[in-house]
């Protein structure tokens, strides 16, 4: 096992090495001057990047393994990207420099922004927020906006029972009550259900589309209808956008407010959980509320405009996670149009192959054909042989594949369930080495099910003991 | 160019196990209205030109920059060592996901741990959370948590709070409706302990001090921690990690959650992000805490492994009961600051803080001999001041860009009342000679 950087090194070691400083430092008030130094690491170079690169290793990473990780979109990404933002030019501008100086970085930006807004149908885009589910605090929050300037008084936002977490912490942040939708025997929204809930208090509903099954909503027009004859907006979250790249655009279903997550669909790495970035796109009725500042163009020159005075104001130090707004803009630039429309067409081809291999070893409450991922079930496994989809995820691991998403949507929705989404990167020889992976796997589970319960058995550590971590939090190291 | 890799003949076959006549049949679920044939845009670009295109608007870029910049304001120009990006340049760091499933992301959970730990032993605190999207956002969410630990109404914020993060924390307090007082500066350009006591009250959520604050100067934090000490108040407290090798701790003065952005930790400027916000807090207030906080525990041999842990607070299984809503963070970055740091060691900050002070000062002096330069606030700062000149700040800043020098912020911008200052941010990597040339370039357009 690797010890922790603070359990390697020396007194007295040391990597990085400054010119001396001759400050005496005495315009420094003795209360503000520090005398115990933090206890941070002492080690060499060699030592560091020993550390740093061994722990690399204890890593799945998009690079390394195959990640069917439903509702994450973990395609390839890029190599090309990374060179972008790390030229000088960019990695090194400052955010507050002179508007001259920024130019050629505006103008890039307001480019994407026309970009995003051809993908999505939307009228104006704001790269300000750092994730998706800032861009959703950022959507419900113009919709808030959008309400209080016409003295609506409303208080609920409705999302789908299989919608992400995110969605009802969003609208509880924004100060609204949540009603869960139900799903109807198609893997779709009720829309019974929708109609009885939309009393004149609903402010929006949230809904993914394709939702979380996969499967497309194709009641959307008049989904959209109903919410809008009853005073709501409809927020688009961008998670599954993959699927839908130059085939149809979220503004044309009728969604007033969209989100994406350029992590997922424009390959920005997801770098052990970020960062990422979560632009939002309004239909024009909800431009004066995007937050500020707003990149405008006026006779050849672009500036980031602040005198917004309907704006919710600013939701970010600067201007949001430009960096992987670069990134996302080289993978939009060298797809195309064309690009776009393989790519969903890949990833729905990759997505229906897979599930049409599985369906003969795993159960689906839900037939109806998906699009860019599937919910399967580990529940015939569970009733058999009692193992569990974490069981059947956890032996995945074995062979070399990161597990689906699990246990999402949830247990009260779907028993025991497999979210896998392949994306368009993978080849036909990845896909088919992880459906035998998989069906080899519910084998074992008849067969042998401890191997499954005791996976995995090739990984640094086995299963950890999380009750134990959340009982007596150990949250940090401490000089002993 | 697409990153897709089937051969037609593979998605013949693929399509024949379907039991379909193209890729194309699969998108008949979609109602035929809304289909569209394409999307209006460029065709696609090889590596090659996607490269040219860079280089030229990289260029650009080039000739329009300054050959000196004093420009901070929250985001500064640091020297980061080569080890920093070689690390996080690493695939099986950068294109990982999110630790949920633990057996296979020791990596990025132990790193996470040592992040945790440092951002603890930086700001004198007990526990810190995985990280938040950058500095103004951990404030907001460290308002939002005094709001929960205390049920307080109102929030104080300096006037010399940075105006860009002040607007943060209006915008996220704006659902729970969140009255904001203004704590003026002294003529020194700290807060006054008295004007903080004078507007104190059990309704008041909590008291945040931003040091060194927008104006570059220190905040007399021990004296106002004193001023909350018995107070159910919160004393959030938002720090440049980079001067707390040399600067005491907010963890000293009895704060109850400081934040900051990591950026001056490695992480390049990036036209203003990714960035990371650094979150730290007490023990007793660990579940109230937004965000992932990685912990450590055992696997059924006893070996130690790292997982996510507290998640009961979190949006993916509280939902619309969660601390926040956060859900993707700044990991990456939060391993460049954690490369960073050890690569630094307690020697490295503490030599990086001394030429920092050292460097601002020495500029600080030659500025303010020459004719009408003078300091605008007299109190302590570490690298960024303010000066006032007897020219508007847009007219002589424009002078010296001329002259291919960002000299720093025109203060005007956020303060009408001071459209004569200048906020100048100077760290290690300005050298004497640099500082000497600047002075220079102001003299000449004075």
């Amino acid at each position: 096992m690797d010890r922790l950087i603070f359990e390697k090194g020396r007194p007295g070691r040391r990597s990085a090495s400054y010119p001396a400083a001759d400050a005496p430092m005495e315009d420094l008030p003795a209360e503000l001057r520090r005398e115990a130094a933090p206890a941070l690491p002492e080690v060499g170079e060699l030592e560091l990047v020993r550390h740093y690169v061994r722990l690399s290793h204890k890593n799945f990473s998009i690079d390394t393994v195959f990640y069917p990780l439903g509702s994450c979109t973990m395609k390839y990404n890029p190599k090309v990207h990374e060179r972008a933002a790390r030229m000088p030019e960019f990695a090194g501008l400052h955010p507050l420099t002179s508007e001259d100086h920024a130019q050629p970085m505006l103008r890039l930006l307001f480019e994407m922004e026309d970009i995003l807004k051809e993908v999505t149908g939307m009228d104006g885009v704001t790269f300000q927020p750092f994730a998706g589910a800032h861009g959703e605090f950022v959507g419900i929050s113009v919709i808030a906006a959008h309400h209080r300037a016409r003295g609506n008084k409303k208080r609920i936002v409705l999302t789908p029972e299989s919608a992400h977490g995110t969605n009802p912490a969003t609208a509880a942040m924004c100060g609204y009550t949540v009603q869960p939708l139900k799903t109807d025997p198609r893997g779709m929204v009720d829309l019974s259900d929708l109609k009885a809930k939309m009393n004149g208090e609903v402010a929006a509903i949230m809904l993914t589309n394709p939702n979380t099954f996969g499967i497309f909503e194709t009641d959307i027009l008049e989904i959209a209808d109903v919410v809008h004859r009853g005073g709501g907006l409809l927020y688009y979250d961008g998670a599954n956008l993959n699927a839908l790249l130059g085939q149809c655009r979220p503004g044309d279903m009728g969604f007033d407010v969209v989100h994406m997550n350029l992590h997922k669909t424009f390959t920005t790495p997801h770098g052990g959980g970020g960062p990422g970035a979560g632009p939002v796109g309004v239909k024009a009725h909800l431009l004066p509320y995007l937050p500020v500042p707003v990149l405008v163009k006026e006779g050849g020159r672009y500036r980031l405009d602040d005198d917004r005075p309907q704006s919710i104001g600013k939701v970010s130090g600067f201007y949001g996670n430009a960096g992987m707004v670069l990134r996302a803009y080289v993978y939009a630039r060298m797809l195309g149009a064309e690009g776009m429309r393989k790519t969903s067409e890949m990833a729905v081809l990759n997505a229906n192959y897979v599930r049409g291999r599985l369906l003969d070893h795993y159960e689906q409450k839900y037939k109806t054909q998906p699009m860019h991922e599937t919910v399967l079930s580990a529940s015939k496994q569970k009733r058999e042989s009692d193992v569990s989809a974490l069981d059947v995820c956890k032996r995945l691991i074995d062979f070399g594949i990161h597990p689906p998403t699990v246990y999402f949507p949830l247990p009260t929705v779907v028993p025991e369930a497999l979210l896998i989404e392949p994306t368009e990167t993978e080849t036909l020889e990845q896909l088919d080495a992880f459906v035998d992976a998989m069906v080899k796997i519910a084998e074992e589970a008849q067969k042998s099910p401890d191997l499954l319960r005791e996976a995995p058995h090739h990984t640094p550590v086995g299963r950890l003991d999380e009750a134990r971590a959340a009982r007596q939090p150990v949250l940090r190291w401490k000089r002993g | 160019m697409n990153y897709t890799p089937h051969t037609q003949q593979e998605i013949d076959q693929m399509c024949r196990a379907l039991g379909i006549g193209s890729p194309a049949d699969l998108f008949n679920v979609v109602p035929g209205p809304l289909r569209i044939d394409g999307l209006n845009m460029p065709r696609g670009l090889t590596e090659m030109e996607a490269m040219a295109h860079l280089n030229a608007v990289g260029a650009e870029l080039r000739s329009r920059a300054p050959a000196l910049s004093f420009v901070g304001g929250g985001a500064y120009e640091h020297f980061t060592p080569s080890v920093v990006q070689e690390i996080i340049g690493r695939g099986e760091f950068y294109t990982a996901y999110t630790p949920y499933q633990p057996e296979v992301s020791q990596g990025t959970l132990q790193v996470i741990f040592e992040f945790q730990t440092m951002i603890c032993e930086l700001t004198g605190m007990e526990v810190a959370n995985a990280s938040m999207y950058d500095g103004a956002s951990a404030l907001a969410e460290a308002v939002l948590m005094a709001v929960r630990l205390n049920g307080g109404r109102r929030v104080l914020l300096p006037r010399s709070l940075h105006p860009f993060h002040r607007r943060v924390v209006e915008t996220y307090t704006r659902g729970i409706e969140l009255e904001i007082v203004d704590l003026p500066w002294s003529e020194s350009g700290a807060l006054d302990p008295a004007q903080v006591e004078s507007r104190l009250s059990d309704d008041v959520a909590a008291v945040v001090v931003q040091s060194p604050n927008f104006l570059g100067v220190l905040e007399p934090i021990g004296r106002i921690g004193a001023l909350l000490r018995d107070r159910r108040t919160a004393f959030v407290a938002s720090v440049n990690p980079i001067s707390l090798g040399v600067l005491r701790p907010p963890g000293d003065f009895g704060a109850d959650i400081v934040v900051g952005d990591g950026q001056p930790l490695g992480i390049p400027l990036s036209f203003g992000g990714p960035y990371v916000g650094f979150f730290a807090t007490r023990d007793a207030h660990v579940r109230k805490m937004p965000g992932r906080i990685v912990g450590e525990t055992v696997d059924h041999a006893g070996r130690r492994g790292f997982v996510l842990t507290l998640q009961t607070r979190e949006q993916h299984i509280r939902r619309e009961k969660a601390t926040s809503n956060i859900c993707t963070n700044q990991a990456l970055c939060a391993t460049a600051a954690t490369v960073y740091l050890a690569a630094l060691g307690p020697q490295g900050l503490r030599e990086v803080g001394r030429l920092n002070w050292a460097q601002s000062h020495r500029m600080e002096k030659a500025l303010c001999g020459l004719p009408g330069v003078k300091r605008t606030f007299s109190a302590p700062f570490f690298n960024e001041f303010t000066v006032t000149t007897p020219r508007r700040a847009s007219v002589l800043l424009a002078r010296l860009r001329a002259k291919g020098i960002e000299a720093g912020l025109d203060l005007g911008r956020f303060y009408p009342d001071l459209d004569h200052s200048i906020l100048v941010c100077v760290t290690e990597t300005k050298s004497d000679e640099d500082i000497e040339k600047a002075v220079a370039a102001w003299r000449e357009v004075l």
